[in-house]
């Protein structure tokens, strides 16, 4: 059996998947990037195939994405984090026709063709207001873990209105709602709310088309989910497996190449330089 | 001489003796600058240089002096000489450059600037108005603008022959009309008309060659970096504009251009992708940002900037002899107007360019610190896709801060354009074979 993988080098997280020939995912990990970003992507890369006892040498292709994805200094080449989420979300998701990835430090809008190709895209400015990183600033400010955040939104009964997304000011615009007497809950939610405007905006610059899939980090929060459904007034695809969508869709490149010969290939979109 | 010598001679000429006249450009005004000359301060959008030249005036542009700042790395030592004296982060980088060239006695990296004797400008940027209250305020000498009726709704221009056209034309002639006597004024001289003829004659040359200079760049493969060679271009349509030196240099720049058509030399990677680009270059990290399309084999086939940043003169507008100041105001109209246009009424012009010169994609390049020529950038963008389907990219940075310049995150969006270029060529091409 022949593998293909796919090392996607996030802000946060590093994530690496490892398809079969079919393009099942068989292998999977997922880890802090922290300092060392070349020391991520070769750990995330082992981890995932011991996860299922994969040899290395088994693996005949890999395609780096992400911010590090030069930094996968094994991979064969690498593709932008913007096609491989589209790649991904149209292999799992087949009726995807808009993708909307967050992350650590950015989101992204992108349309994608039945194909998975990438038809246009939209990303938020330099800063990271309105991404993950806003979340994780929250997060911290309330002492509540991240994981958390979105189950405690949901509780809320009077969310409040939040004017800034800026991380920066995350802090004290949280702290501020709390002096106020607002409950966590409350906040929480209108944090949700107010980044899922945000991210709707992106949407709506590059068309917004059945199906959306929801991709990235934040798509495990399930406070973000319902948000978006509720901003959008449309049903989003989750799975388990959209964190892990970037890696996904490297892994689908990848195992072009190594089907090239054997059938007809559909296009890649690949980096060699 | 062999043809290899020939095409050695010819072939990069232009940049060369382009980089040659901005040299001489730069060492006359430190020589007016240490002589205690005058000079006229101008925008590259309605310099009016046919009548400061005639009265022999040197010509300052400050928006290229800025912009030589970015391009030298040191942009960042004048925005914050300007900044601390007082003017925010989120005002035009080019204004505070310049600010920070004059708290500094001129001193710039490449010649000592000569302050203004006057200052002529054009309303063709909103910023230009409030600019040059500032060397009015500074130095006390005279600020004369002229104000071109811009157009009034997208499409509905007026041309020669219709009254409401004579009626913006006759209303630039009685400014310039005003011009001339403040210049007169100014430097004590008297306008001579003859001069002012001559000045035209060498106008009118480079006007038309711009004019074909630009149109031959839709050749296959296309023959100079839009982004690259045309600011160097540019500079000396700017700069030279009225002067025999100017007509010369865009004279042999056409022959250049003729040879390269006739034997099929283009730039000097081989062209994938054939680009348009609309807006202000990155100039903080200008070669670096074209080497992010260029690594992916996307040239500039043309640009923007190159109309409107050469005050419209790309439409190759040639005055008549005959009656030089109403034809002046003629062509000031025109093409100062269509300077304005280029960055507010740009959809038909990018369409017909689009299919003219046969591109794969449009980059949209907004700036941060000019709202003017960025503003109506998305709307522009999310028209040309919707009307014409053609790829296109929305990046953002800035001409003169490197604060806000962030490659890593236009690498990301570059790349991923080139990905979806690469991606349709080749599902293209499989249709084609199946």
């Amino acid at each position: 059996m022949a593998y293909a993988a796919g090392v996607d080098v996030g802000s946060t997280q590093t994530k690496a998947v490892i398809v079969d020939e079919k393009g099942d995912i068989v292998g999977r990990a997922l880890i802090d990037t922290g300092a060392n970003v070349i020391q991520a992507a070769e750990q995330s890369f082992l981890e995932a195939l011991a996860s299922q006892n994969i040899d290395e040498e088994e693996v005949e292709y890999v395609v780096g994405t992400g911010y590090g994805r030069y930094r996968v200094t094994f991979g064969n080449t690498q593709v932008t984090e913007i096609s491989c989420h589209g790649r991904g979300a149209v292999h799992l998701f087949p009726n995807t026709r808009t993708v909307v990835d967050m992350g650590g430090q950015d989101t992204k809008a992108i349309s994608v063709s039945a194909e998975g190709e990438i038809v246009d895209f939209c990303m938020n400015d330099k800063c990271a207001a309105g991404t993950g990183r806003f979340l994780g600033a929250a997060a911290a400010a309330l002492d509540i873990p991240l994981d958390d955040l979105g189950a405690v939104s949901l509780k809320s009964t009077k969310p409040i209105k939040i004017s800034t997304t800026c991380t920066v000011f995350a802090e004290s615009e949280v702290l501020a709602w709390l002096g106020k007497g607002k409950k966590i809950e409350d906040i929480l939610w209108g944090v949700h709310k107010s980044i899922a405007s945000r991210s709707a905006g992106l949407m709506r610059r590059v068309g917004i088309n059945d199906e959306i899939t929801f991709t990235g980090g934040v798509s495990r929060n399930i406070g973000m989910v319902k948000a978006l459904e509720e901003r959008l007034e449309k049903p989003l695809n989750i799975s388990e497996d959209c964190h892990y969508m970037g890696a996904l869709g490297a892994a689908l490149f990848a195992l072009d190449h190594v089907l090239a010969g054997r059938a007809p290939v559909a296009s890649a979109a690949e980096v060699t330089s | 001489m062999t043809t290899l010598d020939i095409t050695e001679d010819i072939v990069g000429r232009g940049t060369r003796e382009g980089a040659a006249l901005f040299r001489d450009w730069f060492t006359e005004l430190d020589h007016t600058a240490n002589t205690g000359g005058q000079s006229a301060y101008v925008f590259v959008m309605g310099s009016i240089n046919e009548i400061l030249k005639s009265f022999d005036l040197p010509v300052v542009f400050p928006e290229i002096n800025s912009l030589q700042t970015a391009v030298r790395h040191v942009a960042h030592e004048y925005l914050e000489v300007a900044e601390s004296y007082g003017y925010s982060p989120d005002i035009c980088g080019y204004v505070k450059a310049d600010v920070g060239t004059q708290l500094q006695g001129g001193q710039h990296p490449m010649a000592k600037i000569p302050p203004p004797s006057l200052t002529v400008l054009t309303n063709a940027c909103n910023t230009y108005i409030k600019w040059a209250e500032i060397w009015e305020r500074m130095y006390k000498t005279p600020v004369f603008t002229i104000d071109i009726p811009g157009t009034r709704q997208d499409g509905c221009q007026t041309w020669p022959g219709s009254s409401d056209f004579e009626a913006d034309r006759k209303y630039i002639e009685v400014q310039l009309r005003e011009l001339i006597t403040v210049c007169e004024e100014v430097t004590g001289k008297k306008f001579d008309i003859d001069k002012f003829r001559e000045v035209l004659t060498h106008a009118n040359t480079m006007s038309r060659s711009w004019k074909r200079i630009l149109e031959l760049n839709n050749s296959k493969p296309s023959l100079f970096n839009a982004l690259t060679d045309g600011t160097i271009f540019l500079g000396v349509a700017n700069g030279f504009r009225g002067t025999e030196e100017g007509a010369r240099y865009f004279e042999r720049l056409v022959e250049e251009m003729e040879y390269k058509a006739a034997h099929g030399i283009g730039q000097t990677i081989e062209e994938k992708y054939r680009l348009l680009f609309v807006g202000v270059p990155c100039y903080p990290i200008f070669r670096r940002f074209n080497e992010l399309f260029t690594d992916w084999g996307g040239t500039f086939v043309n640009s923007t900037y190159l109309w409107f940043a050469s005050g419209g003169t790309n439409r190759g507008f040639e005055y008549d002899l005959a009656d030089p100041i109403a034809s002046l105001a003629e062509g000031t109209l025109i093409s100062v107007r269509d300077a304005m246009d280029s960055m507010f009424h740009q959809n038909v012009a990018l369409k017909d360019m689009a299919e003219e010169f046969d591109v794969d994609g449009i980059i949209y390049h907004p700036i941060k610190s000019c709202r003017t020529v960025s503003t109506g950038l998305a709307d522009g963008r999310k028209h040309m896709t919707d009307e014409l389907g053609i790829p296109s990219l929305f990046i953002e940075s800035d001409m003169m801060d490197r604060r806000v310049v962030s490659e890593a995150q236009m690498k990301n969006r570059i790349d991923a354009f080139f990905e979806g270029l690469e991606s349709r060529h080749k599902q293209a091409a499989a249709g084609e074979k199946g």
